[in-house]
């Protein structure tokens, strides 16, 4: 009986985890001799032995990765009826264990996923698919988590969220061309500017409520692209900023010069350096949008703004200033879609006003809705499915085959996907992941059911 | 007639709403540990009162006055109403006048809660996490304003602990224990009504007010809910305004009942001699007023 007194959650977990790594422990023993070397010839016919030590990681970290799903989807019998003995083990429990374990596994896969793109698609297609699609959807996994805090926790609509990304963007590169600044020192002022705006945007608005804050929102986010449009001696208008200088790793940038990344490492000079640390800076940086809010939903700010959303006029009535609550959320998603601006400049290189059009905020906010409001893993979820599902269709040469020579399917991608948000919204109404889990509990943590939970009237 | 010692002494309130005058001229105080019920048919005003009270509406005229601590001295009230500020501190504690603060403030700083006629609970949320969400401001400060809590300070921690501690007391004294994780929108009715007080009594409040709390409940829900209200006024210092449409919990547990009708206060006195007032039965009767004689002759019968 002891067993079933502790957390039933957090032991599982950890014990999955020790018995993941044995198995990747074994995973590695086996690879080692199996995929380690491969004996190959030189150009002089030569026989030596090439490394293939990135084959060997991936098979140890899907060994891992798919061991861990194994043992939180299907829990071992003997837990499982020490469980139900107590309390049947509902729907919400299975669907708690799934999410940890798409979550741990979705983790792994994200950080093995440079060296997965890299042996299943060569040098050459690799930057494509760590690019465009890694850091692409890793970018909108970000936006989607700093509007969460905005809209999925305070219950704030938000429909000018581009505003901030543009505002973070607009700082780096203004920084970086007024005063010589490094990717490194851009990145946080850029987030505190977006922050800094979210509060002088929040002042005057955050007294509307529902739609019609929704509705002042979009008008920000439109007279910030205007502006940065027509204020032409600052911001060069139309033709954007360009030759904004890449990050660089600890001050080494990733060229091919004598103090370049590779140099210094003594590889051989590729681009795909510099995308894969780029993927890693943006995965880095959403994970600590992710980890901030998992924290503060277990502060009383956090609390705070669950609690806005579900009734405003309770929170007053127990002495929660409703204005200033709002406003930090707003400050915080604000300075997130900074942070996440910030990067998009440093990695394009080049930004204009074409960027952060409106359509920007619908995709976002539409992430985040599609996701299920104020779920972290539902938003991620949803950002890959957005984000990857119209990149992918433009990779549906095939199509011309079913269709004919002169079918072109990107022209179709909208169609398709607005017709995929259709179904989506048919099905699961409140997004994909639609309960809510409670900041703390007493006993037993138990999700809460989407139908009880509100949506904030702002 | 006016108590020695109010906590809550409201003088001639009057508040309008174009040209509908919802309160009239209307004084009465609350005496200090006691339980003051306001009465009167429907549409007369209380909630308006209360509304005024707690800081959700700002009175068109009147002084609202809130002390703590004990009596202030009449020249420390007239400094504080003379000063334009909010609040000040006094010999034996410290007045807030209502109607100069923003709702959360007389939450927060002058320790009023309340609770709402048609129930507001945070429905998504647990019942523990209703309870937690009412300590916000002392948890707050615990958490440094978010940034110690952000690195798991020790102090928040302990601050946190000792906030479910709070909440598990509040549980048990209104027999939630066994639905604290659940959602607060699952809970049956009576339950609903019991965690809105729980839920007050978690900001650790000096004034309670409760707006209709026997609403709904089946007879032997409102006992126990008067057997709450009684221990809550026994083991805890703090004085009680009650709106209630339920004479039988007026009659048993007020100290003093205050009558309006039309926005006017129509009676003010011990619940037995309220009872009693020709002009309270004809209020509630609807009958004209020189027809209260022949109530009352009624009623002696």
């Amino acid at each position: 009986m002891a067993a079933a007194e502790r957390p039933p959650v957090a032991r599982p977990l950890a014990a999955a985890i020790r018995d993941a790594a044995g198995t990747g422990l074994l995973a590695l023993g086996l690879s080692v001799p199996i995929l380690a070397l491969r004996l190959d010839q030189n150009i002089n016919n030569e026989p030596y032995l090439r490394p293939r030590w990135d084959y060997v990681a991936i098979a140890v970290g899907l060994a891992f990765a798919a061991r861990l799903a194994y043992l939180l989807i299907w829990p071992r019998l003997p837990s499982r009826t020490a469980t139900t003995k107590r309390q049947p083990a509902g729907p919400a429990a299975a669907s708690t264990r799934l999410a940890q374990a798409l979550a741990v596994g979705g983790l792994i896969l994200l950080v093995l996923y440079p060296l997965l793109a890299l042996a299943l698609t060569g040098r050459a297609g690799a930057i494509k698919w760590i690019d465009n699609f890694g850091i692409q959807i890793m970018i909108y996994v970000m936006l989607g988590w700093g509007l969460n805090i905005v809209v999925g926790l305070a219950g704030l609509l938000d429909l000018g969220y581009a505003a901030f990304y543009a505002v973070g963007a607009y700082s780096t590169a203004l920084l970086v061309h007024n005063f010589g600044f490094g990717f490194w020192i851009c990145l946080p002022l850029a987030g505190i500017f977006a922050a800094l705006w979210g509060i002088m945007l929040g002042f005057p608005v955050l007294r509307l409520r529902g739609d019609y804050l929704a509705i002042v929102t979009l008008a920000f986010g439109e007279i910030i692209r205007l502006v940065l449009i027509n204020w032409v001696p600052v911001t060069n208008g139309y033709a954007g900023i360009s030759g904004i200088p890449r990050p660089t790793f600890f001050g080494l940038p990733f060229n091919d010069s004598e103090q370049g990344f590779a140099a210094f490492f003594g590889l051989e000079f590729t681009p795909l350096h510099r995308t894969i640390f780029l993927f890693y800076v943006i995965l880095a940086l959403a994970l600590l949008t992710n980890w901030v809010t998992l924290r503060l939903r277990r502060l009383p700010v956090g609390r705070a703004w669950e609690a806005l959303r579900e009734d405003e006029i309770a929170c007053r009535s127990l002495g929660i200033n409703t204005t200033n609550t709002k406003l930090t959320a707003f400050a915080l998603g604000a300075g997130f879609g900074g942070f996440a601006g910030s990067f998009f400049a440093a990695r394009q290189g080049f930004i204009s006003p074409e960027s952060f059009t409106f359509m920007e905020s619908a995709v976002v906010v539409a992430i985040v809705v599609l996701g299920g409001m104020g779920s972290q893993l539902g938003v991620a979820i949803a950002a890959v499915a957005m984000i990857g599902g119209t990149e992918i269709l433009r990779e549906l040469d095939w199509l011309k085959q079913v269709f004919g020579r002169d079918f072109e399917p990107t022209q179709y991608r909208m169609l398709l996907f607005g017709l995929a948000m259709v179904v989506v919204m048919i099905w699961k109404p409140r997004g994909l992941i639609s309960t809510r889990q409670p900041s703390i509990f007493l006993r037993e943590r138990r999700a809460i059911h989407a139908g009880l939970v509100k949506e904030g009237r702002g | 007639m006016s108590a020695t010692d109010p906590v809550l002494a409201v003088e001639h309130l009057t508040m309008r709403f174009g040209g509908l005058v919802a309160i009239d001229d209307l004084s009465f105080s609350a005496a200090r540990g006691e339980i003051t019920a306001i009465i009167g048919p429907n549409g007369a005003g209380k909630t308006t009162v209360f509304n005024c009270t707690t800081g959700f509406y700002k009175p068109s005229s009147g002084r609202i006055v809130l002390s703590l601590g004990g009596p202030p001295a009449p020249q420390e009230l007239d400094a504080l109403t003379a000063s334009g500020r909010r609040s000040r501190a006094t010999a034996a504690g410290s007045i807030f006048l209502l109607e100069r603060m923003p709702d959360y403030e007389v939450a927060a700083r002058a320790k009023v809660a309340r609770t709402f006629q048609n129930i507001r609970l945070f429905p998504g949320m647990t019942v523990l996490e209703n309870l937690i969400v009412a300590q916000h401001n002392p948890l707050m400060r615990a958490s440094g304003w978010t940034v110690l809590g952000l690195v798991g300070a020790h102090r928040y921690l302990a601050a946190e602990r000792e906030a479910v501690e709070r909440a598990q007391y509040w549980l048990e004294q209104t027999a939630l224990t066994d639905r604290a994780d659940d959602a607060a929108g699952d809970l049956p009715y009576g339950a609903q009504r019991r965690l809105e007080i729980a839920r007050a009594m978690c900001t650790q409040p000096q004034l309670l007010c409760l707006d209709e709390p026997a609403a709904g409940l089946n007879p032997r829900e409102t006992a126990g809910l008067t057997e709450l209200l009684q221990s809550i006024r026994r083991s805890h210092a703090l004085s009680i305004l009650l709106i209630e449409h339920d004479m039988s919990v007026v009659m048993e547990i007020s100290d003093h009942v205050v009558v309006l009708d039309y926005g006017q206060k129509i009676a003010d006195g011990p619940p037995d001699s309220v009872r009693n007032d020709p002009k309270v039965i004809a209020a509630y009767l609807g009958v004209e007023d020189r027809e209260v004689g022949e109530v009352e002759a009624e009623i002696a019968r």
